[in-house]
This record gives structure tokens, sequence and C-alpha cells, in this order.
């Protein structure tokens, strides 16, 4: 190939964090009018490769060309001038300024941002509005249209879809395919393989911080692609489909685990009712902002709600702090992983905190208890613990799986799981599906909020819609094809012939 | 016990040639602040022969004590994310409150010291724990009070002049079995306790759990304010205590006593490696750190040089090992 | 709409902004009038030279509250401010003791660059060590501290008196002190063009979300800096305005500043967090602080209950602030 056509090329990048090994000999090659995907497990590397091509980091090793030219970036300004800009996974804007500032502060000019926003479909912003009073959906467009007022060669989208609506989403790929026409090059980086075959033109899969393969054509790859992420042997075993699973036969008068009714949340929560029963898995959907995260912080008792009561088996509780909810067996896997870990203590410790929540817990720790019970949810989670005393060693994937195995070792009753395969790697989000299928087999009752309509399949019994702080639709798993969900998730009437 | 020795020595150098001693001092900072110590003894023991002696290592003992118990508390403080700026107005003010009442008897008088350490450790704590103002300014304020009440107090009560009991001057300043300081009695176990508490109690890893990411802890089902209720009166208590054993060194309850521990204090947990910003580090470093400090002071007054020169070069000091140390763990 | 009814909802509402963006702004001229009056109330003779000494015994504080909000805003705190005001104080006692008027200025002009330089130094410190900043200060602070007994062992020193006039003296009317009339200069030229400009936005950027300013292309390490060399120029002010009001040079006296100043700050609306609030704030707290003991005075209460009061009202408006936050968040 002639190297002199490439935009950007990336060669045997290394970066390690202290011992671990981040990227070990990472490569990429982006054509002028390209969208280039890169795609890669949790913990391939894509983030950091994303940062050291605009400065974040410096490079452990390798080296990167600009237009056939060398080139380092010490800053994100330096690779800005270099015409090489990067959407990051959070909006890189200041809470504390108003938009107008946030483009002096960055040098960007305010009418091109104007100008760019408008094509991105936000038409009236108020430009001395405080960023954070505004929306994330909303952050992340103005970081986009920021980044395109600055007309880079090459444009970094890290995970840019990862939490906007559809509706934005659609926006963004529109974006995405004027940027490519325009002779310019695109680096998209997702987990949603639908985006990706629909939108790139080539795509670089990463594995391990090593480049495992490059196919030209992303559309119809979908397959080779998911076999470089994984790796030969374990590709088979998750192309072989979901795990079948009976569910839905209880009595009707069977006493609900958690029963939720008329719960008022200002100002997301309107009335919200539903029934959770033990053994089954209740799947959750509903866009971005429909009140799903305050209904879960009210369940999960760290947040205080105005109307409505919340029983566990008929028992009406009272939840002032997360530690009422857990006493009567309701725990919470957030969606955040960084809101439940300690990342600078090791795993042992971050799976036995729960049990020293009494003031009776806090004498001497009786090490041969702990050390069992640790353990064997380790074992049964198959976490990864060669990363040592750490916790922010382990992979984002991994990370999840503690969350979960503190929940197994200190036992539960309802298990409330928020989107916890986000920004997780196919093989491991499998894992948390079989485990929570095994949850629900064993007596406990399971609430599942995912923003990955698949994910209603290949997990759950029943599925309940959330729209406008309601409950629009309530559906069996044999009902609850994608098409419908996102039907009622837009607040429509869950078929198309009911129309 | 040579077994032991052995493996250590092993891993050691196995560490030393795969990794660097670099690396090996950073998963072993411990070792890096003892060999630190030891670095400032030899360079005493030769730049001044003689001056290392049985007598002067019991002294150094002697001083390192209540530096040691006011960063006891810093320390359970700091593990937390937290900082104490009233330490040393605590200490003061139970030193100061104890001569005043000594007429009372001993036990009463005791009492009042440390019913100061009490007070105001309850009001740091329901502060930063229950109204989670930030622990700087809230001890800050704290400090500042206490500061004041006991100026005022001071000149209220001219009448009735402090005095140090000669229980507490014994346990300040005296020594037993030829040269065993007094003090290291309430240091020793103290020490010995809180590094239990740390390392094997629940207590323990709730302060690491709280200082690496409190909200998680919060989720996890566990009332942090209790905790933190706890550690800021337990600081309180140690800083009062720790007051009790200066003013029986220097026999004489001034309205400054402790100023100049609050800067050792800090320091001390600092180079003992625990983060100032929470969940990690420990009380053995402490330990030395309060040790290098006091040894380090020593020094200072050995050379015989004017305060403003021992200022500037216990600072200049204090900051290079506080950047060397950063540099090394981070 | 009319004009003038879109122009005064306009108005309204970027009042309403800048009031939720720094309290301070409205907050802190209600709390000194209420001070004010009560101070009157109490001492109806309240005369121009009350006024006077008021301003001068303010003059030093408000500039280390000024000194410390720089550092605050961008994020970071500066226990060291006491130390550099003594450092400007005791160097400018000492080598005015003998000079002209003419000389005493351009050597202000110097302490002032020193002071500057010192401040430039912690910065350096902070951030090439990267000892967190309350260490690292608290630190140098104490080496600071050792600088100015260097300096001068003992309060002595002095200066000429046509520059202590400067400090002491009024302007065209006995009501408008010379001390207010500095503060208000040295404030006004300093910070009001430092706010405008892009090095402002960056303080306020790094304070807020340190990231999200990288990754817009703030230079954190040189923002830190500059707050810091900015604290060491007010600092420097501040102790250069204690020479003028007292005519000496004390290496001791400053200690006292680096905790009020704090206390200013945090009753002059700044948050520390950083990101938030103006000077306006902690400049006026530091004379509603200084006002307490004067009124103490006049109620023949023991003056050294203004330590206790101003502790007090530190823990008491951190707690209402705390107290305020959890109620909001509860919602």
């Amino acid at each position: 190939m002639n190297e002199a056509a490439l935009l950007l090329e990336a060669t045997k990048m290394a970066k390690k964090f202290d011992s671990v090994v981040a990227l070990k000999a990472a490569s990429l090659q982006v054509r002028p009018g390209e969208v280039h995907g890169l795609m890669g497990s949790n913990g391939a590397g894509k983030s950091t490769l994303v940062k050291i091509i605009t400065g974040v980091y410096p490079a452990d090793g390798g080296q990167i060309f600009v237009k056939g030219v060398i080139r380092s970036f010490r800053s994100p300004a330096e690779a800005r001038r270099a015409g090489i800009v990067s959407v990051y996974q959070d909006p890189a804007l200041v809470p504390d300024l108003t938009v107008a500032q946030n483009m002096r502060l960055a040098g960007a000019s305010v009418d091109a941002v104007r100008k760019w926003l408008t094509e991105l479909g936000i038409v009236r912003l108020d430009f001395s509005l405080l960023v954070r009073d505004l929306p994330d959906p909303t952050l992340r467009l103005i970081d986009l249209a920021r980044a395109l007022a600055w007309e880079p060669a090459v444009l970094l989208l890290d995970e840019i879809t990862a939490s906007l609506p559809a509706d934005l989403s659609e926006q963004i790929y529109a974006m995405v395919k004027h940027w490519r026409q325009r002779g310019n090059a695109v680096i998209f980086i997702s987990h949603r393989m639908a985006e990706v075959s629909a939108l790139c033109d080539r795509a670089t899969v990463l594995r391990d911080g090593v480049t495992a393969g490059v196919t030209e054509r992303a559309h119809g790859s979908e397959e080779r692609i998911v076999a470089l992420m994984l790796g030969a042997e374990t590709a088979r075993a998750v192309a072989s489909g979901p795990s079948t699973h009976a569910g839905g036969s209880r009595p009707d008068d069977a006493e609900p685990a958690l029963e939720v009714r008329g719960l008022r949340c200002s100002p997301l929560v309107n009335e919200v009712s539903f029934k959770l029963y033990s053994g089954e898995v209740l799947g959750m959907v509903a866009l971005e902002g429909q009140g799903q995260e305050e209904l879960f912080d009210c369940i999960a008792g760290s947040r205080r709600y105005g109307e409505g009561a919340i029983l566990a088996h008929g028992k009406e509780l009272r939840l002032r702090h997360p530690a009422d909810a857990i006493a009567a067996g309701i725990v919470l896997v957030p969606a955040n992983r960084l809101l439940a870990l300690l990342q600078q203590r090791p795993i042992p410790e971050n799976i036995g905190l729960p049990a020293f929540g009494g003031i009776r817990n806090w004498g001497p720790i009786k090490s041969r208890d702990e050390r069992a019970r640790v353990e064997s949810s380790i074992e049964r989670l198959r976490i990864d613990t060669r990363a040592g005393s750490e916790l922010r060693r382990l992979s984002g994937g991994n990370q999840q799986k503690v969350v979960i195995a503190r929940w197994l070792a200190s036992g539960f009753d309802i298990l409330l799981c928020f989107d916890p395969t986000r920004g997780i790697d196919i093989g491991t989000k499998r894992q948390i599906y079989a485990l929570v299928r095994e949850i629900a087999a064993e007596g406990s009752a399971v609430l599942l909020f995912t923003s990955e309509l698949t994910e209603i399949a290949l997990a759950c019994d029943r599925a309940i819609v959330l729209f406008g702080g309601r409950v629009v639709a309530e559906m069996p798993v044999s009902q609850a094809d994608e098409a419908t969900l996102l039907r009622s998730a837009h607040g429509l009437s869950p078929s198309a012939e009911a129309s | 016990m040579i077994e032991q020795a052995k493996t250590v020595f092993a891993r050691a150098l196995a560490a030393i040639t795969s990794g660097g001693l670099v690396s090996f001092l950073r998963t072993r900072t411990i070792v890096a602040l003892v060999l630190l110590l030891s670095g400032l003894l030899a360079g005493i023991h030769i730049a001044r022969r003689g001056t290392v002696n049985a007598l002067w290592m019991s002294n150094m003992m002697l001083f390192a004590a209540p530096l040691g118990i006011v960063a006891a508390g810093q320390t359970l403080v700091m593990l937390t994310g937290g900082i104490d700026l009233s330490v040393a107005s605590v200490a003061t003010a139970s030193a100061y409150l104890m001569a005043t009442h000594s007429g009372l008897g001993l036990a009463p008088a005791l009492l009042y010291g440390i019913a100061v350490g009490f007070v105001v450790g309850l009001i740091n704590g329901i502060g930063v724990a229950l109204l989670r103002v930030q622990p700087l300014v809230m001890t800050l304020g704290t400090g500042l009070m206490t500061e004041g009440m006991l100026v005022v107090y001071s000149q209220k009560k001219m009448a009735d002049a402090p005095r140090v009991p000669q229980f507490i001057e014994e346990l300040g300043a005296g020594k037993f079995l030829g040269g065993i300081p007094n003090d290291l009695v309430v240091w020793v176990p103290l020490a010995m306790i809180l590094i239990f508490v740390l390392r094997r109690t629940g207590y323990g890893r709730l302060l690491y759990a709280i200082g690496d990411n409190s909200r998680a802890c919060s989720l996890a089902g566990i009332r942090v304010w209790r905790v933190l209720l706890v550690n800021y009166v337990t600081c309180g208590l140690l800083a009062a205590a720790a007051g009790l054993i200066i003013v029986g060194g220097t026999d004489s309850a001034e309205l400054r006593l402790a100023e100049v521990y609050l800067l050792p204090s800090v320091a001390a947990v600092i180079i003992g490696g625990t983060s100032i910003f929470g969940g990690r580090g420990g009380y053995s470093g402490t330990i030395i750190g309060a040790l290098i400090l006091t040894v380090l002071n020593s020094i200072l007054t050995l050379l015989d040089v004017p305060e403003s020169i021992r200022q500037i070069l216990y600072g200049a000091i204090i900051l290079l090992l506080a950047a060397a140390y950063t540099r090394l763990t981070d | 709409m009319t004009a003038p009814a879109a122009l005064n909802i306009r108005l309204t509402k970027r009042l309403q902004r800048s009031l939720r963006r720094d309290p301070g702004l409205f907050f802190m001229p209600a709390l000194l009038i209420v001070s004010f009056a009560i101070t009157v109330a109490i001492h109806p003779q309240f005369s121009d030279f009350d006024l006077q000494s008021l301003a001068m015994g303010a003059l030093p504080l408000a500039f280390a509250a000024a000194a410390q909000t720089v550092v605050v805003i961008a994020g970071g705190i500066d226990l060291s401010v006491g130390s550099m005001m003594a450092v400007a104080n005791v160097l400018a006692a000492s080598l005015m003791e003998k000079a002209s008027f003419g000389q005493s200025l351009l050597l202000a002009l110097a302490v002032l660059i020193g002071g500057a330089g010192i401040g430039a130094l912690n910065g350096l410190i902070v951030v090439i060590s990267r000892i967190p900043d309350v260490v690292a200060t608290l630190t140098s602070g104490f080496i600071w501290g050792g600088v100015a007994l260097l300096i001068l062992e003992k309060p002595g020193g002095g200066a000429p008196q046509e520059f202590l006039n400067l400090g002491t003296g009024t302007l065209f009317t006995p009501w408008l002190p010379n001390a207010l009339v500095l503060l208000a200069a040295a404030v006004g030229v300093i910070w009001i063009p430092l706010r405008r400009s892009k090095l402002g936005l960056q303080l306020y950027a790094v304070g807020s979300d340190r990231i999200a300013a990288f990754r817009s292309g703030v230079n954190i390490d040189r923002t830190r800096f500059a707050a810091y060399l900015f604290s060491g120029l007010f600092s420097a002010v501040g102790g250069v305005g204690f020479t003028m009001t007292t005519g000496i040079g004390a290496p001791l006296a400053g200690v006292y500043y680096t905790l009020s100043g704090l206390a200013a700050v945090v009753v002059g609306g700044v948050s520390l967090a950083g990101g938030r609030g103006g000077m306006l704030g902690p400049v006026l707290a530091a004379f509603v602080l200084t006002l307490i003991p004067t009124d103490l005075i006049f109620l023949n209460i023991d003056p050294n209950f203004g330590q206790v009061i101003q502790g007090t009202l530190i823990v008491v408006i951190v707690m209402i602030g705390g107290f305020v936050d959890m109620e909001r968040s509860r919602k």
C-alpha cells in the first residue's frame, strides 16, 4: 500500500501502566475518506490507543505518522493542531463554565459550533447556560460540534453512542457519513456490532493490546470481527446462541418477592407499579432518561421517594439508606462500576465489604470464614485474579464480576442489575447472562434493566417497558421482540397492528 | 525464624534483580523508610562519633512518643481521605485544662483533659460525617474555636494557675529500668492495638474502604457517617492524650504548647506512606515517620542552628521526603 | 413583548445566574451592611477614625483572602499565605528603614516581585513534586516562616513616614481611608484583568474539572503554577500593606493570616471544591471578620472571643452549606 496515502498511521504502539500492559503492539491505518471501526473486548486497549494518538498519554513504544510525517503529541491541544480531534467517552466540557466560555477556553469559534449544532439537530441552545445545567446527551453533541468546528482531518469517536437515545444516535451516524464524504476520516469505536457494520468501511480489531486483524469490509464481516475479538477458540461458544430457559410457570396467587406500588420520585418517576416474583428475571427497557435510574435508586435505598410503596414479600419497606434495602435482601449492581468498587483495594476486600456494615462486625475479622466466602464467589464467577493486589488493574468486565461476586458472597433475595453489561465484551456478557439465569433458577428474583434490547430475549422471562416515568407495557419474553420493545419504549402501542 | 528471614531475603534479592530496587521499594515502602532512618542514624554516627548511644536512643523514643500519638489520630483520619488540623489546639487545650484542674486530684484533672478531645472530636465528626463539610475547613474552624476559647479561658482563670501533676511529669519525662521512657508504656500498646485494628478488624477495613470510595461503601450498605464520627472522636481523644504527655515533658502548660506538632503530625503520616487522598497506608509507616522527624529535629538541635535556619531545613527535608515518596509510589 | 421588558427579563436572568455562580456577590455585601449596622448600633459615635482603623485592620486580611481565593478557585489550597506575607512584611520593613520615599516605592515594587517569585516557587513545588497541595504548602509555609525569621529575628524595622501615610492617611475626605483605596486599586488592577483574560477562564476551568480542562487544551500545570504565583503576589501586597499600616516588620504576625484568610474565603462563598466564587465575597468577608473583634471591644467583651467567633462562623457557615446541599440532594 502506498504509505503516503494514509491519513493516520500508528505502528506497534505500546503502553504500560505500572506492571499492567495495556498495549503491546497495536497498529492502525486510516485512509482519507473512510469510517474506520476500532473494535475489541474490554481491556483490549481501544481507549488507550485513542488517548495515546491524541496526546493524553505518552506512548512507551511505537510511532505515529500523520500524512506520512512522524509525530508525537504531548497534549490533546497539540494533536488538534495537527488535525486530529477526539470526542472521548465523557464530554470534555467544564461544568462551572458556560457553553460560550467553554468554547473560548478551547479556542473554538462559537459561530462554527453553533452551525454544527444546528446540523446535529440542536437549533436553539443558549450559550450562556452553565454546562452543569445541561443534560448529558446535549453535552455529547456540543462536544462533537466543537470537535467538528476544528475541521479535523481525523475525528475519533470513542463510544459516543453508548448512552445516547436512538434518535440522537441517528443524527450522529448522518454526521459521520457527511464527514467521510468531505474526504476526512472518522475512527469509530463502539461495542454495538450493528452500528459498526452499518457505518464503517473497514475495521481494526484489537485483542490484548495487539492488532488482531483488519477487515477490509466492515459490512458483512460481523462473524469475522467477533472471531478476531475473541480469538479462535471462544468464538464458536459465543456463536452458539442463547441458552434456552423455561420460566413463566408460577401460580397466579403467588406472593411477589418485590412489589412496587404507585412509586413517585420527582421529577422523572411518575407512578411506577410492577411485581417481581422469585425465580424470575424481569427485564426492563427504556430510552434514556425515562426515570429508570431514579427508580433503581429508590428501590436500592439510595434515593428518597415521595409517594408509593416498595414491598418485599408482602412487607412494606422503609428505605432510608442502602443498608435498609440490603437488610431486606435487595441488592444493586449499578451501571457505573466506579461507583461501586474500591479501586485501590484488593479483590477480596472489595467482595467482603458488605459484611462490615453493622457495628457488630467492626471487631476482629474471622479470616477463615471470610476467605471461604470470597474464594467461592471468585471461583463461581471465574474472575481473573492475576492482576494482583489492586482492583484498578482488572479489566472492566472483571470489575463488573467483582460487583456481582460481592453480593453472591453476602447473600441476597432480590438482585437489581442496572445495565450490567454496558461497555463489556461479548464473552463476559454471555457469562453474566448465564449467571443471572442461574441466580433466578436458585430461587432469587432479578430485575434487569438493559439498554441493549437483544439482552431481553437472552436473559429474561418477562419484560416491562418504562416511558415517561410509567410502566407502559408488560409482556412475556416470547412476545418481546426488538421491534415491539422499541415501539413501546418510544411510547407507541406495542404492536403495529393495534395502532 | 531464620527460614523466614531467608525467604524474605531471597524475595528481596529476586525483586531487586528482576524489577530493580525502585520497584522493590515501591512495594515494600516500610523497608525504604527503615533504610532511610538507618541512614540518618549512620549519618549522625559518622558526623559526630559517640552521639548515637543508649541514652540518645532512649531520648529519641521519649520525644517521638507524643508525636507518634498525635500522628496516630491523624493516620486514622487521613486513611479516610480527611485531615484534622485541630489536633494541635486540642492537645494544647487538653494539657492546659488538665493543669488548671490538677487541684481536684489526678483522675478528675485527666478527665478534663480527655474531655476536650472528646468534645472537639465530636464536633469535627458531626460536621464531617453528618453535614459533609470538607474536613480541612471543619477542623480548621474547630481548631480556631478551641484556641480562642482557651485564650479567653486562660485570662479568666488567672487565680487558679496551671500546675502539672507529678504523675503526668513522670509519664512525659521519666524513664524506668535504666532508660526505657515511661511514655512508651502508653505508646507501644497503643501502636500495637492500632496496627491490629487497621489490619485485622472490620473497623480498619472500613477506614480503608471509605478513604478509597465512600460512595461505594454507602452503596454496599455501610453507614459511612458512623465510622467517620467514631474516627474523628478517636482522633480527638488521641490528640488530647498526646497533649498530656507533651505537657508532662515540658512541665509547663503554655498556650502555644502543642502548636509545633501540627505540621509534623501530618508530615509523619505522609512520610509513613499514607496517601492524603485516603485508602492507602497504615500506622507502622507513621511510627517510622515520627521517628525520622524526631531524629531530624535532634540533628538540627545538635548542629545548634538558629530557629530560622532550622525551620527552613526541616521544611525542606520534609518536602524532599514527601516528593521522593510521591514519586516512588505514584 | 416590548424591548425594554425583554431587556429587563434578560437582565434579571443574568443576575440570577451570576448569583448562582457566586453567592458571595449578594450575600457578602448584605452581611457587611448588617455588621456595619450592628457596629453603629452598639457604638453610635462610630467616627471616621473608627472607619480608618477598620480599613487598616482589614487590609492585610483582605489581601490574604485574595491570595487564597485565586488558588482555591483553581482547585488548590495555599497554606503558606501567612508566611509569604510575613516574608514580604519583614523584607519591606528591613529594607525601607533608612530609605527615602522614592526609594521605598521602588523597594515596595521589588518586594512585590519577590513575593510573586516566592509564590512561583510554591507553584513549582506543587506542580513538579506532585505532593498534594495541602501538604506541600503547609510545609513550604514552614520554610517561608523560617525565611522571615532569618530576615528579621525580632519585630523591628520601619519605613519612611510618607510611605506609611499611603496606608494610614485618607483621600479627599476623612471617610475615605487610603487603605480602602489601596485595597480597591490593588485588587482591581490585578484581579479584574486576570479574571477577564483567558488565564482567568483557565483558572476556573482547572478548578472545576481538571480532566475536561486538559482535554479542552488547557495546560493544567501552567495554570496551577500561575495560581500560586498570583497567590504570592497578593500575599506580598498584603505584607507590604501590613508594613504600611503598622510601620514595622513582624516575622511571626503572618501565621494568623493563613487561617483567617482561608476563613474569609469560606465565609465569602468561594467553593473549596474549586471553580466557583469570586473575589468580592472574600474581600468583604475580611471586613466582616475584622469588625467582629472591634464590636466586642465596643461591647467591653474580651476581644479574644473574636477568634472563637471566627472559628464558630466558619464552622456554622460550612455546616449550613453542607446541610443545604444535603437537603437539595435528597429531593
